[in-house]
């Protein structure tokens, strides 16, 4: 069973949006479930800070041995910061896919957006449906 | 494994469910002018030594001819063992591995032919090969803009007409194109013309090194340039000539792509040849093609792979940075066997003696009438371009009576912008007798 903490917020396509202590920017990373299907992450694909993204637009892709994966922008944002250190250790997504493996820091253009995100009880039953 | 080929049951079956009467709908985008709807009449079955014997006859009307040609094909000498060992049965596919791993020789050998274009490029991760030059040239483009994610691609106006036709036809089928940036009256990328036209929406500049006029380019101030402007600067190099001049990559060159025909690859009337493709480290996630990477096995013993291959259309499908997913594995074969004979040494004498002859020829034609260097200022290594007062095409008709192939006339490529004359290269397979009757048919 995977891990799917409670308080984050989820998208159909394996991604999770956590709150900061900055009232419109988030953390973005992708879930436990994902990192599991994927394999050994072997290079994460990042944007650059002052990159602009709607909602569903492709903001990077991640690289396991075989397999490739595009991540999708959760909500529309301007990256404020990316997990550097993803660059040398690419496998903190599969160590610690919710902390240390985080991706992106984002600033929410509209924070509305954030109701059409799903619930921890939510995902898990989109990865159980 | 066996050939089975299609019934025509299975024709009508597989047309039913495409929707078409007839193959030839399948073909409409070829003009009807190309299609011939009965192959030329075939003469009976015949033995084997007639078919030799007919096959010879067909082999003798050509023509054996001393080759002062160039412009991005060369005629070097290519030892016998190459030949000898490309049969060798282990070796002998023209084909990329697709179950790699089991193909440890042959993965080796891409290894070793990475290595050495690294080497004789200057950069830092070279992949298994390209189709040739100009489609290296062209998907070096094509990875410059998925790099910077910037749409418009400049090319020197001296960059070889046929890479630009190349490049241009896969920019238009990505809804881009190729703009040419003038060349200056010393022969060099006019780098006023250049200012003005990098902009925070150019992708990489391609220049080529020495210039299709043999002209030997001045790489580091272009890579400053092109670079300040957040562009890629692609080199298109002659690869044989690396051995005497500084490498692209030293001199700033993001992709350095190369026509690897020259080693170990004769001309063949036009090929089958191999692209070298070459960049820096940090952008090998974006270069096309197969790359083989060393690593260890469970035992700690060396072993060879197929490595990034998640770039690969195979893995990425429509995302693939190109839709190369093979390699030219003969030709590269062949191209690692004859630089490993060369060496460095080698290379450089090779290198050294093509030069000595193109300078040898360049006085000899400068003494001519009629005869003018385009660019007399420029440095150049083993190829240059002369004016001629006489039209080209009637010079290399006189060489050809003479067994001469007196180079590439200019005028068959107007885009150029060049005077009428001819582009004359040298390899070390050329001597002075032979220069000489060349300056004797050039003389008329």
């Amino acid at each position: 069973m995977s891990d799917i903490p409670e308080g984050l917020k989820y998208t159909e396509e394996h991604e999770w949006v956590r709150e900061t202590d900055a009232a419109d920017e988030f953390l973005v990373g992708i879930t436990d479930y994902a990192q599991g299907e994927l394999g050994d992450v072997v290079f994460v694909e990042l944007p650059s800070p002052g990159d602009s993204f709607a909602r569903m637009d492709v903001f990077g892709t991640i690289e396991a041995v075989k397999a490739v994966s595009d991540l999708y922008s959760p909500l529309s944002v301007e990256v404020v910061a990316v997990n550097e250190a993803l660059n040398d250790d690419p496998a903190l997504v599969n160590s610690d896919p919710y902390g240390e493996g985080w991706m992106v820091r984002i600033r929410a253009g509209d924070m509305s957006e954030l109701d059409g995100l799903l619930s921890a009880t939510d995902y898990a039953g989109h990865i159980e449906g | 494994m066996s050939f089975v080929p299609h019934s025509d049951a299975d024709r009508r079956e597989m047309f039913a469910k495409v929707g078409v009467s007839d193959i030839r709908e399948l073909y409409s985008d070829v003009p009807d002018s190309l299609i011939r709807d009965a192959l030329p009449a075939m003469p009976d079955a015949l033995s084997e030594w007639e078919a030799v014997r007919a096959i010879q006859e067909l082999a003798d009307q050509n023509h054996s001819l001393v080759c002062f040609a160039g412009a991005g094909q060369y005629d070097h000498f290519v030892p016998a063992a190459v030949d000898h060992l490309i049969r060798r049965s282990e070796f002998y596919t023209a084909y990329t591995p697709y179950q790699p791993e089991v193909s440890q020789g042959t993965l080796q050998v891409i290894y070793e032919f990475q290595t050495m274009v690294c080497e004789l490029t200057g950069m830092d991760v070279a992949n298994a090969s390209m189709y040739d030059g100009p489609s290296a040239a062209a998907e070096a483009a094509v990875m410059a803009r998925a790099v910077t994610r910037r749409d418009r691609v400049l090319a020197a106006g001296s960059l070889n007409p046929h890479y630009r036709k190349v490049t241009d036809t896969y920019l238009r089928g990505q809804g881009s194109e190729l703009q040419g940036i003038p060349t200056g009256l010393d022969g060099l990328v006019d780098r006023d013309a250049l200012a003005g036209a990098l902009g925070d929406d150019v992708a990489c500049l391609i220049v080529q090194y020495p210039n299709f006029f043999g002209v030997v380019e001045e790489i580091e101030p272009l890579a400053e340039m092109v670079q300040q402007a957040g562009a890629l600067l692609v080199v298109v190099a002659d690869p044989v000539t690396l051995a005497l001049l500084r490498s692209p990559g030293e001199l700033g060159a993001d992709i350095v792509v190369a026509e690897g025909q020259p080693f170990g690859n004769p001309l063949s009337f036009g090929g089958p040849v191999v692209g070298l493709f070459a960049a820096k480290q940090r952008y090998v996630r974006k270069m096309p093609g197969r790359i083989v990477g060393a690593t260890v096995d469970v035992e700690d013993r060396r072993g060879y792979v197929l490595t990034l291959q998640t770039r690969e259309q195979q893995i990425r499908r429509d995302k693939a940075t190109s839709n190369i997913c093979t390699n030219q594995g003969l030709n590269a074969l062949a191209a690692t066997i004859h630089l490993a004979l060369l060496g460095r040494e080698g290379l450089r004498e090779v290198a050294e003696v093509s030069t000595r002859n193109a300078h040898y020829a360049r006085a000899k034609l400068e003494a001519l009438d009629g005869v003018d260097l385009v660019y007399p200022g420029s440095p150049f290594v083993r190829e240059f371009a002369v004016k001629t007062k006489e039209n080209s095409r009637a010079i290399l008709e006189r060489g050809l009576s003479d067994g001469i192939l007196a180079g590439v006339s200019l005028s068959r490529f107007p885009s150029l912008g060049a005077p009428d004359g001819l582009l004359l290269a040298f390899t070390e397979k050329r001597n002075r007798a032979e220069i000489d009757r060349l300056a004797d048919v050039i003389a008329g």
